[in-house]
């Protein structure tokens, strides 16, 4: 309840102006009229240190959180994930989605008092681009569809032909190579966000230094000591500072789940991630601060179609069999334990607009999938005479090897099926399931932005993602109709029943946020699945 | 003794070049690369990074030009993961913080644990030993993964004495749990070693001699048991001081202290290879610079030793 409540008011802030004294230890909250503490610092766990602060090079979710406070894009998202004026106060597109073109707010100015300029979005979008930058995450302005983007990293056009034009200080203009609706939202993305010029060229790599470093976000960086922590301060010059409640953000290196669970309990942390298995304790114990909530990731297992695969497995019989007994009631329920959701598809139900159409396998009771499942083996030729047998691959953690143990248990029980467990070292394990060196292999993926395609992407041919070599012209094409059309849903729909009647990969769980998060915390965005998170979205509430 | 040092010194560096080459090797040997990711790069995006850092050189022209840039400008490359920072900037940051509790560390370790282990010696067959030895062992059988979670319990949740993690400088609220944690089996094990080597000198003839001429105990204890009784300790010190320094991986994993203990790991994981080397050099020139240390205080303890 309190959850839904400070949501509420995390969501209403950003509508409501309130003046400027929230740090008075009097201060209410302008829509929840909570009492404000008078310490508004939020302190939270990283898992591992920020590899990177430059917004178009890093690629991780904590170093994206943390650009998100230093700098602001185009557009942002609010506490639901919904799209919102950012920089820009909005946009407007020719009609086949084509062209897009942003307006700046003129108010909105660097940490030094520079204006952001269309200009600034320019370079630093070319910046992304750049072959001499070499950015990891250059593919997303492809993905993006920017015109010229994909001949620029390959080195084949100048970085001045890139698709993207100041047409004046606050007009900003994008030509794509393909009509894409998603657009805006793929602009509240870290690699889209402004850089200065003068900034950047001054200090080289040294410019994201806490002593040199200029952003447009609502927070600045203020320490950065590596392994230990991040702190980030209010930025006074920010355009909406005034509805900023959080004074301070500290984000704390703790490498080990339970040392950070602990530090929790001591009050030196306001977030932390719950323990693997310990959620059904922890939210008996503290029901207000245990949380879980649906994620924008899937968990799944791949079946090796290639040629290096396994015969068994080209029979799509073997593989609904095995899909189907699967209890994924017993994993997310016994094993995982942590609020997951059971998944029958591949794209989480928690997706943007999709609706998990009613595919044949979620529908039935576990007792009758067991019963197909054993016909279907059966008739593809394998019972206790000829056993049907093979490995199982996963990268190593207990997680993942519980729920391998959990599944081969379930398919030895239920259909007699040998299986051998093998787990690899993570790198290890890329470049064994990238070569086709395995038979099934563990697979996850987390959303890029909120929009089914960004999944089901994954299962077409010309994904590099496409592990297993699952190849289907059908579903190629719907995914490429998919990206104009103006209500994609029901393509979604088909390619996602495809995928249950051919089964390239068995759906396990959709992922879910399980955090532990103090009371004293308000506006922490539970309903934003992408779990794009902005300081100035939260406010400490005085106890 | 100069000349002695002087030839180590000049043997170092081959084995600091062969100590390169296969960490070098290695590294390379392991499946994945630096750039290896969930979502594998577009072969032209893994084109140009593998060309900023010099990747789709031949190994040995890698190795070559990683050599010089260490020999020319002390420069020990970028780092893959970090992607703001160099290995310089990585080890600067790091180094002083594990300097600063492994010191501490060793300091106590060796004067608890040689104090321990001569009073045990000392009081053979007696209460004190048998607590001193129980005491040893029970610290040694506890690793500091166990130690680390159990203090933190203790002193920051339910004590609230302590912060639970974090380096704020080296202040000293934030030194006590990583020393205790680190120091314990360290003092343990010189506590074991010192008592059975004072043993073994206590029992020896020239002992039995001083004891005949009617020296007082402790000048026999002072200067005719504690230097020969010291060699066993001395050799293990050595090594464990640049354990020590280097940093643990526990330690600054649970105690979040941000030292160059967790590189050692992180960087083998994430194929960081620069990194890696980096701290192996490191690791390696500290190793056979403290094993000369220990050379040449045998010579120094011991005048049987003559280089």
């Amino acid at each position: 309840m309190k959850i839904a409540q400070n949501l509420f008011a995390g969501l209403l802030t950003s509508t409501f102006l309130a003046g400027a004294a929230f740090a008075d230890s009097h201060a209410t909250h302008p829509v929840t009229g909570q009492a404000l503490a008078s310490d508004q610092t939020f302190t939270y766990r990283l898992l591992d240190d920020i590899p990177s602060f430059d917004p178009q090079v890093l690629e991780d979710v904590d170093g994206s959180a943390i650009a998100r406070d230093l700098f602001e894009g185009l557009m942002n998202q609010d506490t639901d994930g919904n799209l919102i004026p950012g920089v820009a106060t909005g946009f407007t597109t020719n009609d086949d989605k084509t062209v897009y073109t942003f307006t700046l707010r003129p108010e909105a100015v660097w940490s030094n008092g520079e204006q952001v300029t269309a200009g600034d979005f320019v370079y630093a979008w070319k910046r992304a681009v750049d072959p001499e930058l070499a950015s990891p995450y250059s593919w997303f302005m492809e993905l993006m569809s920017i015109e010229n983007a994909k001949e620029i990293i390959a080195g084949e056009k100048p970085l001045d032909d890139l698709g993207v034009t100041a047409i004046d200080d606050q007009t900003l203009e994008v030509r794509l190579t393909a009509s894409l609706s998603y657009f805006p939202q793929m602009v509240t993305q870290a690699t889209t966000f402004p850089v200065l010029q003068s900034v950047v060229e001054a200090h080289g790599s040294d410019w994201t230094k806490p002593e040199n470093i200029i952003g447009n976000g609502a927070f600045k960086l203020v320490e950065y000591v590596p392994g230990e922590r991040v702190v980030r301060e209010r930025n006074e010059t920010y355009w909406d500072n005034a509805n900023t409640i959080l004074d301070k953000t500290i984000a704390l290196v703790i490498n080990d789940e339970n040392q950070a669970y602990t530090r929790y309990l001591a009050g030196e942390l306001d977030r932390t991630e719950v323990p693997s298995g310990q959620y059904p304790a922890l939210k008996a114990e503290f029901p207000d601060e245990a949380v879980s909530f649906p994620r924008l990731c899937n968990y799944y297992y791949t079946f090796n179609l290639s040629d290096s695969g396994p015969e068994a497995f080209k029979d799509v019989r073997v593989r609904q069999a095995l899909a189907l007994a699967v209890d994924r009631k017993i994993i997310t329920e016994k094993v995982l334990a942590g609020g997951q959701p059971e998944a029958y598809t591949f794209t989480p139900g928690a997706t943007a607009g999709f609706e998990i159409p009613e595919v044949e396998i979620a529908t039935m009771s576990q007792s009758d999938r067991d019963m197909k499942a054993k016909e279907l083996l059966a008739e593809a030729g394998y019972d206790a005479s000829n056993p049907l047998s093979f490995d199982v691959l996963f990268n190593t953690s207990e997680a993942h090897n519980k729920v391998a143990v959990a599944m081969s248990q379930m398919w030895k029980q239920k259909l007699g099926v040998q299986v051998n467990l093998a787990n690899q070292e993570w790198k290890t394990f890329l470049e064994t399931r990238g070569n086709q060196d395995f038979q099934l292999a563990r697979g996850a993926w987390c959303g890029d932005y909120n929009e089914a395609s960004t999944f089901l992407d994954l299962l077409t041919g010309p994904s590099g993602y496409n592990d297993g070599k699952y190849s289907n012209p059908k579903v190629d094409e719907l995914m490429i109709e998919a990206r104009s059309s103006n209500d994609p849903q029901p393509l979604y729909k088909e390619v996602e029943e495809i995928l249950a009647s051919e089964m390239p990969v068995i759906p396990i769980y959709h992922y879910a946020g399980v955090y532990m998060l103090d009371t004293d915390l308000g506006g922490w965005p539970v309903d934003n699945v992408q779990q794009r998170w902005y300081s100035r979205q939260l406010y400490k509430i005085a106890e | 003794m100069l000349n002695y040092i002087l030839r180590r010194v000049f043997v170092a560096i081959p084995t600091l070049l062969i100590l390169i080459v296969l960490c070098f090797l290695l590294m390379h040997s392991a499946p994945g690369g630096p750039f290896t990711s969930e979502r594998p790069l577009p072969p032209q995006v893994l084109a140009n990074i593998q060309a900023k850092y010099g990747l789709d050189q031949p190994m040995i022209v890698q190795m070559w030009n990683y050599v010089v840039g260490i020999v020319t400008n002390f420069d020990f490359g970028p780092s893959f993961q970090y992607k703001d920072r160099s290995v310089n900037d990585l080890i600067a940051a790091g180094f002083p913080v594990t300097l600063t509790y492994g010191s501490i560390s060793f300091v106590l370790a060796t004067v608890v644990g040689v104090s321990l282990g001569v009073a045990a010696a000392l009081k053979h067959n007696t209460l004190l030993d048998y607590i001193a030895v129980g005491v040893a062992f029970s610290a040694q059988v506890l690793p500091n993964f166990v130690m680390a979670p159990i203090l933190v319990i203790i002193f920051t949740w339910q004590l609230g004495w302590l912060p639970g993690g974090g380096w704020e400088g080296g202040k000293w609220p934030f030194l006590v749990m990583p020393v205790i944690a680190l120091s314990t089996s360290y003092m343990a094990s010189i506590a074991r070693i010192t008592r059975s080597s004072m043993l073994e000198v206590l029992n020896s003839n020239f002992i039995r001699t001083a004891k005949a001429k009617g020296l007082p105990t402790r000048t026999i204890i002072w200067r005719h048991a504690m230097k020969p009784a010291m060699l066993p300790v001395i050799s293990y010190l050595g090594p464990s001081f640049v354990a020590m320094i280097t940093g643990s991986v526990v330690i600054d994993m649970y105690f979040s202290t941000g030292g160059i203990g967790l590189h050692f790991v992180n960087a083998a994981l994430n194929r960081d290879y620069s990194v890696m080397l980096g701290v192996t050099i490191l690791f390696g020139v500290l190793t056979i610079l403290f094993n000369l240390v220990v050379d040449v205080l045998y010579a120094w303890l011991d005048p049987k030793i003559r280089y």
